[in-house]
């Protein structure tokens, strides 16, 4: 196992691996023959740690967060991989092995692992108050009272930075505005003080103040409590500020990882220096374009042959990319899936 | 939500109002009136009734007057609760409606409650196993429900009975108890007849609101707020029946408005296929013969009936569904 | 490798033909990938075709009554005689039941009736336009109280399927006369209704509440029964239309207005007011093709309920008369479970009840998802 090179100075020192992805795989039935959308993903998650994951729409990131708590919708289903909890541990559990609505599976669903959505309007139900269903979240895991889980639940949401958590608890979630909204869909993930949490682009449907606050009491929030966060994001600006590694995601596959300091220093791959220039610069020179990556992301079913990023890629070689895919990038390990940097892998292993 | 009770309050006194003149409007819109019919009727069986005969017929029912006196006359006696005396059986009409309104309600209502206990389940059943086997009977069952008019339903199952059973399938009541007073034992008869044309009733309601059902949850299954359910780690059943289904109810439930009115409509025809002793064959009686007081009184009676029924059924659904409630609230 | 990369090339022709395609076009090739609803297209257009063809399909008069025939079942063709393809059927004979001393006519395989193709037969207006006296099948010779009975007779002894036949024909464009003027209504009064909205909306809107809450038979046995006796077939049959239209146009006047409020706020529709289109320009420009689709698929659902409507009322006695024919006359034959016990082919005018209201559900609910393929 390669050390990782400490990057984030704010980082309290990292943990074990809380939770290992090996080779997972997803596919989507559909009418003609299933799609594709995981293609071995192989990820670790480490406690007080932060791993982004980032990616155009449609490249599998919110999938990858599904896959995980084995709560992929109809079609899709998981067709391969390990997703291991705990790994090396006597404690160790393999997620993927267990059954989806087994009580095992449940257990680690909010107990273990948290999940906050993009849009805490449409994740939370007009139908109850936002204390009925966060001391929901709380009693599924817990035998607590009402009474106990509702303190517990007034508790989570002033944690939380909710002002008056003692009314707010009986409104309605329309009642509230998005990012107080979305304070109470982070209090529902830790209603169980879970040790990993996965944010799937937490902050996308949030105006930029409310984004600048919510991230901060993520951060907050991961470094006290030393949990394992899992950051989905489509912003190169959220990853900058928020991760200490980073997972680069195209068409279902990781092409790049490292950690964030490398990552922005020196990319390996195309595409992760694709994604890097078309970031606003304010330093840039006035009424320059930003740069856009050509053409557009192909549907999972018309999979590009070869490396997958060809059709789109500036320094695509003629006669290789277009036939032969790139080794994947190692579990694990800092390296990008792309033949100009396999030279690259190889100097980080030694 | 007071404010949403008095606006259903006032929209049913609206509809009664309208059925009433609707009802009143419909028998005075034949030429001749219920003298012309009886002396039609005399004549065909060789008697003759002179003019001043009918005239003087004509002056005792009131026929000779306005139509708008005739209507507020009319309408005068039955808040008073008088129908008039009906002019073919020259019985008053509340003697020979008797039961039968009672009955029409009884079997309408029961096959309300059928579709609802049957489709709610089915239609959740099919669109959480959506495609299973059970979902494509349900689907099957509700396309036939769809596709067989209740009537030729009934007449369906009245030929299979008699025909391969061997079994006279109409009616309420064994001839036992037909001409009975209402005891405990006839109740129980009653009972034991109801289920049939309750069935035939309820299957076209049962089929649309399975089909509902199973749409709208397919829709609400999808959304954000059941995956979120989910990632608590609640079971299956708890997170389908505690969010998305209490979320498909709305629509659904206000199908169910609708519902108790078509039931009723049917329960007409589908009586008089199995000859069941409702108001339904009366009404097409009184119909034919032009007996405007009996005519009129069942079907404002029928239609009083429904609107209160719809009332009953909507503040029911108030009760249950909390969106209407926070929407007088807020 | 090669299937992949061809593959990818046809998903791109395709991303071309959609994004050229018209908004008819689309939804067209959307309903193609309902099967169900194709093979209900085909059955709709077989049983149009068989209304438009109807003298021509009978094969007797379907008015021509002999009681001697009386309740004749029905009958097979035989298609070969004796090895050598000559279809035929058996003429009929009396027979006396010697229980109750009945004289009735039951086939007589002895007698073989050639069957002629293109047979001279009653006369008729071909589309009402050419006079004819051509029918599909016909006999040759026998005595006059043979014929070809595929589905039996009737009491009076009226072939069944020539009936149907014609049945089929009134049954058909009374649902579609219905449904017209139902979509006048329901277009008119539900568009009014989204576009003004206010105080004519919340009108239209209570009318539609009232009328739905009203149970709709108790209502059309009133108005048909208020029709006079000595109306001709052809007032009858208007009247008949008109009434079960009166109760049809909610659930259309419904659609419409829900698609106007949902478009008046779509961008495309707020573009073109604020590039100063007229309103009457962006309703049939801009508004109208986009739920034009919506419209056709109700009034796709909207039909089958105005046949059964027709074959109730005159089920019952209260809608068309006799000597018109529509499948409710002729299941009103159908009524009594003793007649039926000894005549069961009288309910054959039941199916293709069922048929046409499967395909044009069928046809309604994959019409609606093309339109819709998100609602």
């Amino acid at each position: 196992m390669v050390e990782q090179v400490m990057t984030n100075p704010g980082a309290i020192e990292s943990g074990g691996h809380m939770l290992s992805v090996r080779d997972l795989a997803v596919e989507f039935g559909q009418d003609r023959g299933s799609v594709r959308a995981l293609d071995g993903i192989s990820l670790d998650l480490r406690a007080g740690r932060v791993l982004g994951v980032v990616g155009e729409s449609g490249c599998g990131k919110s999938v990858t967060a599904r896959a995980i708590l084995g709560i992929l919708d109809r079609p899709g289903r998981l067709v391969g991989g390990r997703v291991l909890l705990d790994p090396g541990t006597s404690a160790e559990q393999n997620l993927a092995a267990l059954d989806p609505n087994g009580a095992a599976l449940r257990a680690v669903r909010g107990g273990r692992i948290g999940l906050i959505f993009q849009e805490p309007m449409t994740a939370l139900s007009v139908h109850y108050t936002v204390g009925n269903q966060i001391i929901e979240a709380i009693r599924a895991h817990k035998t607590l009272s009402k009474a106990a889980a509702r303190a517990a639940t007034v508790e989570l949401l002033r944690e939380v930075g909710i002002p008056r958590p003692e009314l707010r608890i009986d409104a309605y979630p329309f009642q509230l505005s998005g990012g107080l909204r979305q304070r109470v869909g982070i209090a529902m993930a830790l209603a169980c003080a879970p040790d990993i949490l996965i944010a799937d682009e937490p902050t996308t449907a949030l105006d930029v103040t409310t984004q600048a606050q919510i991230l901060a009491l993520l951060r907050r929030l991961q470094r006290d409590k030393g949990i394992a966060l899992m950051l989905i994001t489509h912003d190169m600006g959220v990853i900058a500020q928020m991760a200490d590694d980073v997972a680069v995601m195209y068409l279902g596959r990781i092409v790049e990882f490292a950690p964030v300091r490398r990552l922005f220093a020196a990319p390996r791959h195309p595409y992760t220096r694709a994604l890097l220039r078309s970031v606003p610069d304010i330093r840039a020179v006035p009424r320059a374009r930003l740069a856009t990556i050509g053409g557009t992301v192909p549907h999972p079913g018309a999979r590009p042959t070869g490396c997958a990023f060809h059709p789109r890629c500036q320094e695509m070689i003629a006669g290789r990319c277009e036939t032969t895919a790139p080794s994947p990038v190692p579990a694990g390990l800092e390296g990008a899936s792309c033949f100009h940097a396999e030279s690259v892998v190889q100097e980080a292993v030694v | 939500m007071l404010n949403y009770l008095a606006r259903r309050l006032v929209l049913a006194l609206i509809t009664c109002a309208a059925i009433s003149v609707l009802t009143f409007v419909i028998i005075r819109l034949p030429p001749g009136d219920f003298v012309d019919a009886y002396i039609a009727n005399l004549a065909s069986n060789g008697s003759m009734v002179s003019a001043e005969q009918a005239v003087a017929m004509r002056h005792e029912y009131g026929l000779d007057r306005p139509v708008v006196v005739q209507y507020a006359l009319w309408m005068g006696r039955v808040v008073r609760g008088d129908f008039g005396v009906s002019m073919m059986w020259r019985r008053p009409v509340t003697e020979v409606i008797g039961d039968r309104l009672w009955l029409t309600m009884a079997i309408s209502v029961s096959a309300l409650f059928l579709t609802w206990t049957i489709a709610l389940p089915i239609g959740i059943y099919s669109a959480v196993r959506q495609y299973s086997i059970g979902d494509y009977i349900a689907t099957l069952l509700g396309f036939m429900g769809l596709a067989i008019p209740n009537f030729l339903l009934a007449l369906i199952l009245m030929y299979a009975g008699f025909r391969y059973l061997g079994l006279s399938v109409g009616g309420l009541f064994s001839s036992d108890y037909a001409q009975e007073a209402w005891s405990l034992a006839k109740f129980w008869d009653l009972m034991k007849h109801i289920p049939l044309p309750a069935c035939v009733l309820a299957l076209a309601g049962t089929a649309q609101l399975i089909r509902i059902m199973r749409a709208n949850l397919l829709d609400e299954l999808r959304k954000p707020y059941v995956v979120s359910a989910r990632a608590k780690g609640l079971s299956e059943l708890h997170v389908v029946l505690k969010y998305p289904v209490r979320a498909a109810l709305n629509p659904f439930a206000s199908s169910i408005a609708y519902l108790f009115p078509y039931l009723v409509s049917g329960s007409i025809i589908v009586s008089l296929v199995l000859g069941l002793p409702t108001v339904g064959p009366l009404l097409l009686q009184a119909l034919v013969a032009q007996d405007m007081f009996l005519a009129g009184t069942i079907v404002l009676l029928l239609g009083i009936m429904t609107v209160i029924g719809t009332l009953i059924s909507d503040l029911l659904l108030m009760w249950i569904e909390p969106r209407i409630r926070l929407r007088g609230r807020a | 490798m090669s299937s992949t990369v061809s593959s990818t090339m046809s998903a791109a022709l395709a991303d071309d033909r959609m994004a050229q395609a018209t908004q008819l076009q689309l939804t067209w090739w959307r309903f193609c990938r309902h099967k169900l609803a194709l093979v209900s297209l085909g059955v709709v257009a077989l049983f149009y075709l068989i209304a438009i063809f109807a003298d021509f399909l009978a094969i007797a008069d379907p008015h021509a009554t002999d009681a001697r025939r009386s309740y004749v079942p029905p009958q097979g063709i035989h298609l070969f005689d004796d090895g050598a393809f000559s279809p035929h059927v058996s003429g009929l004979k009396g027979m006396r039941d010697m229980k109750t001393f009945k004289l009735s006519y039951v086939p007589d395989p002895s007698r073989k009736l050639p069957i002629t193709f293109f047979a001279h037969g009653y006369s008729y207006d071909l589309f009402g336009l050419i006079p004819t006296d051509r029918h599909i099948l016909g006999i040759a010779g026998g005595q006059p109280v043979d014929g070809i009975f595929l589905l039996g007779t009737d009491q009076l002894g009226r072939d069944l399927f020539s009936r149907l036949m014609v049945a089929t024909r009134i049954s058909l464009v009374i649902g579609l006369a219905g449904v017209s003027l139902s979509l006048l209504l329901g277009v008119m009064l539900g568009g009014i209704s989204g576009l003004y909205g206010g105080i004519v909306d919340t009108l239209i809107q209570r009318v539609i509440e009232v009328v739905r809450s009203i149970p709709t038979i108790p209502l059309w046995m009133g108005l048909a029964a208020a029709l006079p006796n000595t109306w001709s077939v052809t007032q009858v049959y208007f009247a008949i239309t008109i009434i079960i239209s009166l109760v049809g146009w909610t659930e259309l006047a419904r659609v419409v207005r829900g698609r106007f409020l949902a478009l008046r706020e779509e961008d495309f529709v707020i573009a073109a007011e604020l590039a100063g289109a007229s309103q009457l320009r962006i309703i049939l420009r801009h508004m109208l093709p986009s739920f034009a689709s919506h419209v056709i698929a109700a009034t796709s659902l909207a039909l089958p309920a105005m046949i059964v409507s027709e074959t109730s009322l005159s089920f019952l006695g209260l809608g068309l008369r006799p000597p018109a024919i529509s499948w409710g006359i002729l299941l009103q034959d159908a009524q009594n479970v003793q007649v039926l016990a000894g005549a069961p082919w009288l309910l054959c005018a039941a199916i293709p009840v069922i048929l046409v209201i499967l395909a044009f559900n069928f046809l309604g609910d994959g019409l609606r998802d093309a339109a819709d393929p998100y609602g």
